[in-house]
């Protein structure tokens, strides 16, 4: 029988032919991430009481969540990880100012397609930009996997979502999936496996199926992805050392639910408060100010999505009432971003540059909102709360271009004249 | 297993880890008495301090989408809750719930039911008692009765060994070493 593209991942990981549908496989990942919870993962390690990790080249761990800490208790919480790493020769790991592990990860060559990347962390779907299956775990799974290096999955179904037509001017990867999550809701997807695939996807560049995979975490997806092709291979052949084997769909597979979409007449869309499906486009939108824009995060802090905000600050002023926070994904990204001259423009319009880092995103701390303030990120999640503050905030989430352009205008817009 | 306790309502879909468990103390290490005193604090502030052992919480769908933190899930047993009966609940939060050996239940008829009772959304705390008998996959509330589907083999494997530390630990005893 025909078997979808997660269905064939399974089977390869689980050393079978093929599995079905519902059944539960043991499978080995290509990799497992970790980052600041690494600590909390190796208290859980030492009460499981294995002799030693299951394979020190496969574990990965990067710090990006409080970097560099602001405080006692969590640079301890890094102290701890860089003893672990050290105890048990953990081949990779990548300390403070590296970058967020998602980014971290494929830019060292560590993500293949047609493997599992296991990670403790909910945005590991972005590896489906690889057409590797990115799968969420917990920390007690992380630690059980460091193990004895398997855990079970329930093989899911599969949604196809087909993606169609030219993007106008100003619509970017980051509308599309906004508005799909709009469509299909925030537990549209949960606990089966997306693929993305059409014409538009096919002419996206990695960076943008990475923020396409990415947030299909917020549609409840266990994995999302895009089929290995040639943009993949130019991109992966620059990085990967090692031999790999591209899996892809069957022609006739099997899917639970197939969802197609012309995007020729999408517009810039916006996220609102509190749920990441309370999507509406932009001109429907009442004027809104902003106090905070954040550029950045493993959504969308990558040198192309630096550069689109570059493009359009360059010579301007951010608005005065408006802190504009800049967040590189990695410490790559910010040196290509510099030799481009693309920070030169941000910092000039007004810019705060941070460290590569996940920085306000989860209000773990830097870039905290104050009560009654709003912001405009280019991050995944709005939750009540989520950048530290639930006291009447707000946060709206767009695509680079719309932060930047509404971190010159003081309020949300996507630069258009109406 | 038999589990019993009194009803909270969470008449709400999509309740979020940040909701449950805010992000500022994640990376925090955290006793477990501190990560009960958090839980569900950015949703009903009252909710810790409010909180019987035992308590069984009764919620719509997709109850902890969102993050991966597991406290989500370990807030939630630490304050004493027993159990939670949701109409759906999110992966991450259903695998960390098995892994943890903490009672979730599907049951979108009983969770319809009981929130005809209450009008308002948002957290309620109730009288009504209800019990969960996990093994027959039975739940008893009002003087109604209603089945739940039961989880996967292997999920009941991890919850009957105490959860996936446990659960682990044989696997490597059974390792050839």
């Amino acid at each position: 029988m025909a078997q979808t593209l997660i269905e064939k991942i399974l089977a390869k990981a689980a050393g079978r032919t093929r599995v079905q549908k519902g059944e539960i496989v043991f499978v080995s990942p290509h990799r497992i991430l970790s980052h600041d919870n690494s600590a909390a993962i190796s208290k859980i390690f030492k009460q499981i009481g294995a002799p030693a990790v299951w394979d020190p080249k496969r574990i990965i761990i990067a710090l990006d969540h409080a970097v560099p800490p602001p405080d006692e208790r969590k640079a301890l919480n890094h102290k701890i990880i860089r003893e672990f790493v050290q105890e048990h020769n953990i081949e990779h790991f990548y300390d403070c100012g590296t970058g967020i592990c998602h980014q971290v990860l494929p830019e060292n060559g560590h993500v293949i397609p047609g493997t599992i990347i296991f990670g403790a962390d909910s945005h590991t779907t972005t590896h489906g930009a690889f057409g590797a299956a990115g799968i969420p775990i917990g920390r007690t799974e992380t630690a059980s996997v460091w193990a004895i290096g398997k855990t079970w999955l329930k093989v899911p179904e599969t949604i196809k979502i087909i993606l169609t037509g030219h993007l106008k001017k100003g619509v970017y990867a980051k509308d599309v999936i906004l508005f799909l999550i709009g469509q299909i809701g925030a537990s549209g997807a949960n606990y089966k496996s997306v693929e993305f695939s059409g014409d538009t996807v096919s002419r996206m560049s990695i960076s943008e199926r990475m923020t396409l995979c990415n947030l299909s975490a917020e549609m409840g997806a266990k994995a999302g992805m895009v089929a290995f092709d040639e943009t993949a291979r130019d991109w992966l052949d620059k990085r990967v050392q090692e031999d790999y084997e591209p899996l892809s769909a069957d022609d006739n597979a099997e899917y639970e639910k197939t969802f197609e979409y012309n995007l020729e007449e999408l517009g810039p869309q916006v996220a609102c408060p509190h749920k990441v499906d309370n999507v509406r486009s932009i001109i429907d939108l009442p004027h809104t100010n902003i106090d905070v824009a954040l550029l950045g995060t493993c959504t969308n802090g990558r040198l192309d999505d630096l550069k689109i905000a570059a493009k359009i600050m360059e010579g301007k002023s951010v608005a005065p009432s408006v802190r504009f926070l800049v967040y590189p994904a990695s410490r790559s990204v910010l040196q290509d971003a510099l030799r481009l001259g693309y920070i030169e423009k941000l910092v000039a319009a007004g810019a705060q540059l941070a460290v590569p880092s996940c920085g306000p995103c989860l209000g773990a701390y830097g870039g905290i909102l104050a009560p009654e303030e709003n912001c405009i990120s280019t991050a995944n999640r709005n939750f009540k709360g989520r950048m530290g503050c639930k006291q009447d905030t707000g946060i709206y989430l767009a695509s680079p271009s719309t932060v930047a352009h509404s971190a010159l205008a003081g309020h949300i817009t996507d630069g258009a004249r109406r | 297993m038999k589990l019993e306790g009194r009803v909270w309502i969470f008449k709400n879909d999509d309740i979020n880890t940040d909701l449950i468990y805010p992000g500022k103390y994640t990376y925090e290490p955290l006793s477990p008495k501190e990560q009960a005193s958090h839980a569900m604090e950015d949703y009903d502030p009252d909710f810790s301090q409010e909180i019987k052992k035992h308590d069984i919480i009764v919620t719509g769908n997709n109850f902890g989408c969102g993050s991966s933190r597991e406290q989500a899930v370990t807030c939630l047993k630490h304050a004493g809750i027993e159990a939670i009966i949701a109409s759906s609940f999110a992966r991450l939060f259903y695998r960390n719930a098995i892994n943890s050996a903490f009672a979730i239940v599907e049951c979108p008829r009983l969770v319809e039911s009981l929130f005809e009772k209450i009008e308002k959304t948002g957290s309620t705390r109730t009288d009504f008692l209800i019990s969960i008998d996990l093994s027959k996959g039975r739940i008893f509330s009002e003087s109604r009765e209603f089945s739940f589907p039961s989880w996967d083999e292997q999920a009941v494997q991890i919850f009957k060994s105490g959860g996936l530390v446990e659960f682990t630990k044989q696997i490597l005893r059974g390792m050839p070493s």
